[in-house]
């Protein structure tokens, strides 16, 4: 495990999708759109691919900060 | 209201009760002079808050010396902020707090500020509550080249929305003129207006914190228990006879807090905390109103709200009055509360009516898991948390309801207030 997780900023979030898209193996969704995230720690081969979501979001409403 | 044979304690309120007047004279006559600019005192006060143990009466129940040593620290002098915005429908103690000992209020501000080394107190009361920032402003301009203004006391007349409370939202409003709740990823990380740290106390905290300089930690902890040390402001509101703002004993059982207020009916259920509160069920009436007997039953102080449901009422009719209110009250921000609440409003809604289909149940439990934690701000874990408890603690009539019957509780009249 990384000592990383992803957290999404709801004010931020509009519900694009891209990141359930991207990383639906971390992200799940809700009945109204909005990303589901676990807080838990990432899976250190997931870590990648959870930079390049946050990178694609279009309101840069997704971020991996570290595990308090 | 309380009688002549009342024994209670009650220093908040005590220089009301005896004189009716809220003017400096009355309050120094009252409780005596208050000590800022002695060089020991930044050392003792800091202890005696220390050992006092007094926590935030607002509702977040968070250790006022902490907050003070976070504050202390800082590059820049920090701001405190008063929080007399009493956002919650069913809470008056702001109001009789503002409108009876507004001085203990201004004490207690710039007893704080001298702790932290500020350089400004704000003091919020709601854009709609025209009465009491007059009963403020009052009090600040009594003080006005007397000394008893070390600090200066500005005023500041935020929206008066449900949230508008929330500390970050505070904060929001003070520096940008909006009021909404902000996303504070790392809590730890202390509100800012502009450069300044904004240390945001509810205004019963510091009424504590003023009486806590003069009188010292023993005679606050004279009152409560060893985890909840002090009294604490109740406001008691539904099925009772006198609803109003009672201080109390922080321990005491619930039930003897709300025979304060002499509970017409046997009360079936009382919401406690606020509309983001829980209900607890008639036989846990006997739960000490502190923060660690009442986690045990999912529950907390919040705010001192106390919603007396009388045995006959509907509780699931008023749940779901509540939660549309809550739904309504949603800052706008974030997708889950924006979205979230009304979904479940609008179970509750077609539950309390007799029309729900058998999925509700599971669907109703599904939204409630899916709305918290997910807002910037605890409103929607709030909302989610009083559906819950209202599911449970009605049990039976949530069967009931489900099952089509007509519910007799729907005639009664509803114990919410706005």
């Amino acid at each position: 495990m990384s000592r990383l997780r992803l957290v999404v900023d709801p004010v931020a979030c509009e519900a694009y999708g891209y990141c359930t898209e991207l990383l639906p193996e971390l992200i799940g969704v809700d009945e109204w759109g909005y990303p589901i995230v676990s807080g838990d720690p990432l899976p250190e081969h997931l870590v990648a691919l959870a930079r390049e979501a946050a990178r694609q979001c279009p309101r840069r409403a997704l971020a991996l900060r570290p595990t308090p | 209201m309380p009688t002549a044979t009342d024994t209670r304690v009650e220093p908040l309120l005590a220089s009301w009760r005896a004189a009716q007047r809220r003017d400096l004279a009355t309050h120094l006559a009252h409780h005596g002079p208050l000590s800022l600019g002695d060089p020991t005192w930044l050392t003792r006060m800091t202890k005696a808050v220390d050992e006092a143990g007094l926590t935030g009466r607002g509702g977040a129940g968070f250790p006022s010396a902490v907050k003070h040593r976070a504050a202390r620290g800082a590059a820049v002098a920090p701001v405190v902020v008063v929080n007399a915005m009493e956002g919650e429908p069913a809470s008056q103690k702001d109001a009789v707090l503002l409108t009876c000992v507004p001085h203990l209020v201004l004490d207690g501000a710039q007893v704080a500020a001298a702790l932290v080394g500020a350089s400004a107190i704000v003091a919020c009361v709601a854009a709609d509550q025209d009465v009491l920032a007059d009963a403020l402003a009052g009090a600040v301009a009594e003080r006005a080249g007397t000394g008893w203004s070390p600090v200066p006391v500005q005023l500041a007349r935020p929206p008066g929305r449900y949230v508008a409370g929330e500390e970050s939202a505070l904060v929001d409003w003070l520096e940008l003129g909006r009021g909404a709740p902000r996303f504070r990823p790392d809590k730890a990380v202390p509100l800012r207006i502009g450069r300044q740290p904004a240390m945001v106390h509810n205004a019963e905290t510091l009424a504590h914190l003023a009486l806590i300089a003069r009188r010292g930690p023993g005679a606050f902890r004279g009152a409560g228990t060893e985890h909840a040390p002090g009294t604490t402001l109740v406001t008691i509101s539904g099925g009772v006879e006198h609803p109003g703002v009672y201080e109390v004993s922080a321990g005491t059982p619930l039930q003897e807090i709300i025979a304060l207020a002499r509970p017409g009916i046997t009360p079936a259920a009382v919401l406690v905390g606020g509309y983001g509160g829980t209900w607890i069920a008639a036989r846990h009436l006997d739960v000490p109103f502190a923060a660690g007997p009442l986690r045990a039953l999912g529950a907390g102080p919040g705010a001192g709200v106390l919603v007396v449901l009388p045995a006959g009422a509907c509780g699931l009719a008023d749940t779901a009055r509540i939660a549309s209110y809550m739904a309504g009250q949603s800052a706008g921000q974030c997708g889950p509360c924006v979205f979230g609440l009304p979904a479940i409003a609008s179970d509750l809604a077609a539950l309390a009516d007799g029309r729900a289909d058998m999925a509700l149940p599971e669907r109703l439990r599904r939204r409630l898991g899916l709305v918290a934690g997910r807002g910037a701000c605890r409103h929607p874990d709030g909302v989610a948390r009083m559906v819950a408890s209202a599911l449970e603690v009605f049990a039976d009539d949530v069967a009931l309801h489900l099952a089509g019957r007509t519910c007799p509780g729907r005639a009664h009249p509803s114990v919410v207030l706005w």
